[in-house]
């Protein structure tokens, strides 16, 4: 009884079926190249989508808040461009400033987009493209565009830590990386918040009705500075991630990958109009597009392809959950004809 | 007996207008109290009062529990400590949360929690649900639920803290019958605890079933108190309107021999089944039936977004097939949704535009663009044709009131010229005088030999308004009749009792 009321209720989940297209892709691609699953190409897609999967998170919870956030990349970008023009110009940087400073500017960019939002009382999105253009054009004209490389050696090292040690049959050794460790970490911080802390239940009451949580007497403000300096501090910590993986900073290497990530949250389940969402399916979103792109580069195909296939992918799903939605509705407006 | 409540002298102007003019009120201890009066009346006013979020001017005194009040320091938050809780129309709810949070929800914002106590909001919310006794899913999102059960949510929601008073804002306006009945019994249920129940309405509706006493408001000012027993509802309208408005059967003669439309064997899986019925030329035909009869869906059906499985339709003698709004906006029928607020009108547009967005295709010129001439003529005579009283062509149609609003939908659809009409709620959110009016306008309309059906649940409406009157149930018809045949008892009792 138990059980079957508890697969009931998880088939009831749209995150379910997200599942189930990504368990049936990895068959077939797995199919086509046994090296897709393997516990080392497991691995690997972890530690390069962990930039991904964290700035995902955040985007999550602005979402689940009513609100949108475009200016993330742009904010990850110039936390990252300050971090590394110290770490290439001044010895006395360590790890723990490398790791601070840019969390410190992710939040103060991210508490200038709340504010903005809530005095200017402006949708979030036109702030927050505005922001974008604002953040990204000033680190343009400061850096020059110029590239930054030559980090310490404790810096390119980093990456390389990581834990359960194994090697593969070609004798090359592999782990699970520090990355997807510091990815696994704020996804469990960011459920406690959500679940078990009365902030996290304001940020989805705020997002499903904020009249209501007006009346309840929630302070807007707050929650909102809270939602956006999170996205920035989750923003500060990818874009670290990004340069660990990258060893060179570009002002221009994470622009333009706003859009994949909100499409990966929305492909989990979150809405857009706010306050339904949840971490599991953002998670599953970025595995499905992870799933799709690696398995189309191990097939090797044209990464232009890969953009198509995401778009169709997206579009897909997006119509499920529109059918089903129409589904319910005609259920709900169906009259109980005597016959 | 005691007073719960006692106000007196109780006055309010906002920028030299009195809503409310040295009013008096009293509730007593458990009483199931109504207050009615019209849009404008100073019935939301009295309630922000009550409830601390406004203070009315000087020298008002207001006593609850026999205690005077600091009225120049009175909060909502005062109001709730003391009990009072308002439920608005709009509940105030949390749609993506489950009913369980959604009652519980004030444990969170209380002072000094951090952390969740999820036992804690569980056991507050069975313990509520247990104690009056009904039966909700706690689990469930609220927004997958009917608005019935979400209120009676919003009720549970109002239990938690110390609950004396509870003021619910129009709160059968969306319900059914039995929603209605279920409603009532837990209303009761709260009456044997010792808690007042005030319901605000303009409506002349089952509210007065159930009320003990009510209190009637007319621009401003109280008009008196009666006992529901004593009140008719001419009576009442006059009350609240201070106009005596003449309630007759309307004009036969305007009614031609000539048939519009015939349906024959109408039938949709799962709305209606086997509709058959005419519509003669200048006949004013009204559909009614409880919420869930199939009423709306029918209507749909003839105005193609619901298309029909089976069945026939015969315009002028001539069958047609209708499977989308197009198909029926060729064959002349014309259809006016309830919500006129989001379906009918685009608000923050012009008066002028909103009239002639139907018939833009007949307003061009040599080149295809827009003729201005043709567009100021046939808005001057919408806006003369249906008596729309505007500042100018001009204005947004969100300035205007709730009646000119309506007009103007009308006024839109006959710029069509259409042969049948359907009308889904025409009246429905206007208040008493304004309804007459429309009602005026669409017995005009008939008298020009348009056809004109009307969807409504209001039995009153539909008996003095109309020709003729079929009744649905289950989605079936059950009854075709003359509405000079038939009383507002026997109709009443057909739709809700069968």
């Amino acid at each position: 009884m138990e059980t079957k009321g508890f697969i009931n209720r998880l088939l009831k989940r749209n995150e379910i079926y997200l599942l189930f297209v990504i368990i049936g892709l990895s068959i077939m691609l797995s199919i086509v190249n046994p090296n897709f699953l393997t516990l080392e190409n497991l691995f690997d897609i972890l530690r390069s989508y962990s930039f991904m999967g964290i700035l995902a998170v955040g985007v999550l919870v602005v979402l689940l808040s009513g609100g949108i956030d475009i200016s993330f990349t742009a904010n990850a970008t110039v936390a990252q461009y300050v971090m590394a023009y110290l770490l290439v110009n001044h010895l006395k940087m360590n790890i723990f400033l490398a790791i601070l400073i840019p969390c410190v500017i992710g939040v103060a960019l991210g508490g200038i987009n709340a504010s903005l939002i809530y005095f200017l009382n402006a949708p979030p999105i036109i702030i927050t493209i505005s922001t974008l253009n604002v953040y990204f054009g000033v680190l343009q004209f400061v850096s020059g565009g110029k590239w930054l490389y030559n980090f310490p050696v404790w810096f390119r090292n980093f990456p390389k830590v990581s834990v359960i040690h194994l090697v593969n049959p070609e004798g090359i050794p592999y782990g699970l990386s520090i990355l997807t460790i510091i990815w696994i970490v704020i996804v469990v911080c960011t459920f406690f918040i959500l679940r078990y802390t009365t902030l996290g239940r304001k940020i989805y009451a705020m997002g499903g009705n904020t009249e209501a949580a007006k009346r309840s007497g929630l302070n807007v403000f707050q929650i909102q500075m809270f939602v956006y300096c999170f996205m920035g501090l989750l923003a500060g910590v990818a874009s670290i991630i990004q340069a660990l993986l990258a060893q060179t900073v570009a002002p221009n290497a994470i622009m333009g990958r706003e859009l994949e990530v909100i499409a990966a949250v929305v492909l989990g389940g979150a809405s857009l109009a706010g306050g339904s969402g949840s971490l599991v399916g953002t998670l599953l979103g970025v595995s499905l597009i992870a799933t799709i792109t690696n398995g189309l580069t191990l097939m090797r195909v044209s990464s232009y392809w890969q953009n198509v296939f995401i778009g169709l992918i997206i579009i897909i799903s997006v119509s499920i959950t529109a059918l089903q939605r129409k589904a319910v509705a005609r259920r709900v407006t169906a009259v109980d004809v005597e016959e | 007996m005691e007073k719960f409540l006692k106000m007196k002298n109780i006055s309010k102007l906002y920028t030299g207008v009195r809503a409310l003019d040295d009013v008096s009120f009293s509730l007593d201890y458990g009483e199931i109290h109504c207050l009615v009066g019209e849009n404008g009346s100073g019935k939301s006013t009295l309630i922000k009062i009550i409830s601390g979020v406004i203070p009315p001017e000087e020298g008002a005194e207001i006593e609850i529990e026999g205690r005077p009040l600091d009225i120049s320091h009175f909060t909502s938050k005062d109001s709730i400590n003391n009990g009072v809780h308002v439920i608005y129309q709009d509940l105030s709810l949390f749609p993506n949360l489950t009913v369980r949070e959604n009652i519980s929800f004030n444990v969170h914002v209380e002072k000094g929690h951090k952390l969740v106590n999820w036992s804690n909001i569980n056991e507050i919310a069975r313990n509520v649900v247990k104690d009056i006794g009904i039966d909700l899913d706690l689990d469930r999102v609220l927004g997958t639920m009917s608005i019935a059960d979400q209120q009676l949510v919003a009720i549970c929601k109002a239990l938690i803290g110390e609950l004396k008073l509870l003021i619910m804002d129009e709160p059968t306006s969306s319900l059914t019958k039995n929603e209605v009945d279920s409603l009532f019994t837990v209303v009761k249920k709260l009456k044997k605890r010792g808690i007042t129940t005030m319901f605000v309405s303009h409506k002349l509706n089952e509210i007065l079933e159930i009320a003990e006493r009510v209190t009637v408001l007319r621009d401003g000012q109280c008009v008196g108190v009666y006992d529901p027993d004593d009140l008719s509802h001419e009576k009442l309208t006059f009350l609240m309107t201070g106009k005596k408005i003449e309630y007759t059967r309307p004009d036969e003669s305007v009614v031609k021999d000539n048939v519009l439309l015939q349906v024959k064997g109408f039938t949709k899986k799962g709305n209606f089944k086997n509709i058959d019925f005419d519509l003669r030329e200048g006949e004013i035909l009204g559909i009614t039936g409880l919420l869930g009869s199939g009423r709306t869906e029918l209507a749909l059906a003839l105005f193609g977004i619901n298309p029909a499985d089976r069945g026939e339709v015969v315009i002028n003698g001539k069958k047609v097939s209708i499977r989308s709004n197009g198909d029926a906006l060729r064959n002349g029928i014309g259809y006016v949704p309830e919500d006129r607020l989001e379906l009918g009108l685009v608000m923050p547009q012009s008066v002028g535009n909103n009239i002639t967005v139907t018939v833009l295709d007949n307003l061009l010129n040599s080149i295809n663009m827009i003729d201005k001439e043709k567009k100021r003529r046939a808005v001057e005579k919408g806006v003369a044709d249906l008596a729309i009283k505007i500042p100018s062509v001009n204005s947004a149609v969100m300035t205007l009131s709730g009646g000119n609003q309506q007009r103007v939908v009308l006024a839109k659809w006959i710029a069509t010229e259409p042969k049948i009409l359907i009308l889904d709620e025409p009246t429905v959110g206007i208040d008493v005088a304004a309804k007459s009016s429309i009602h005026e306008t669409i017995k005009q309309l008939a008298a020009r030999g348009i056809g004109i059906i009307i969807i409504s649940d209001e039995i009153h409406e539909v008996l003095y308004n109309c020709h003729r009157v079929l009744v649905m149930r289950r989605g079936r018809l059950v009854r075709d009749a003359k509405t000079r045949d038939i009383t507002e008892e026997q109709l009443f009792q057909i739709v809700n009792v069968g």
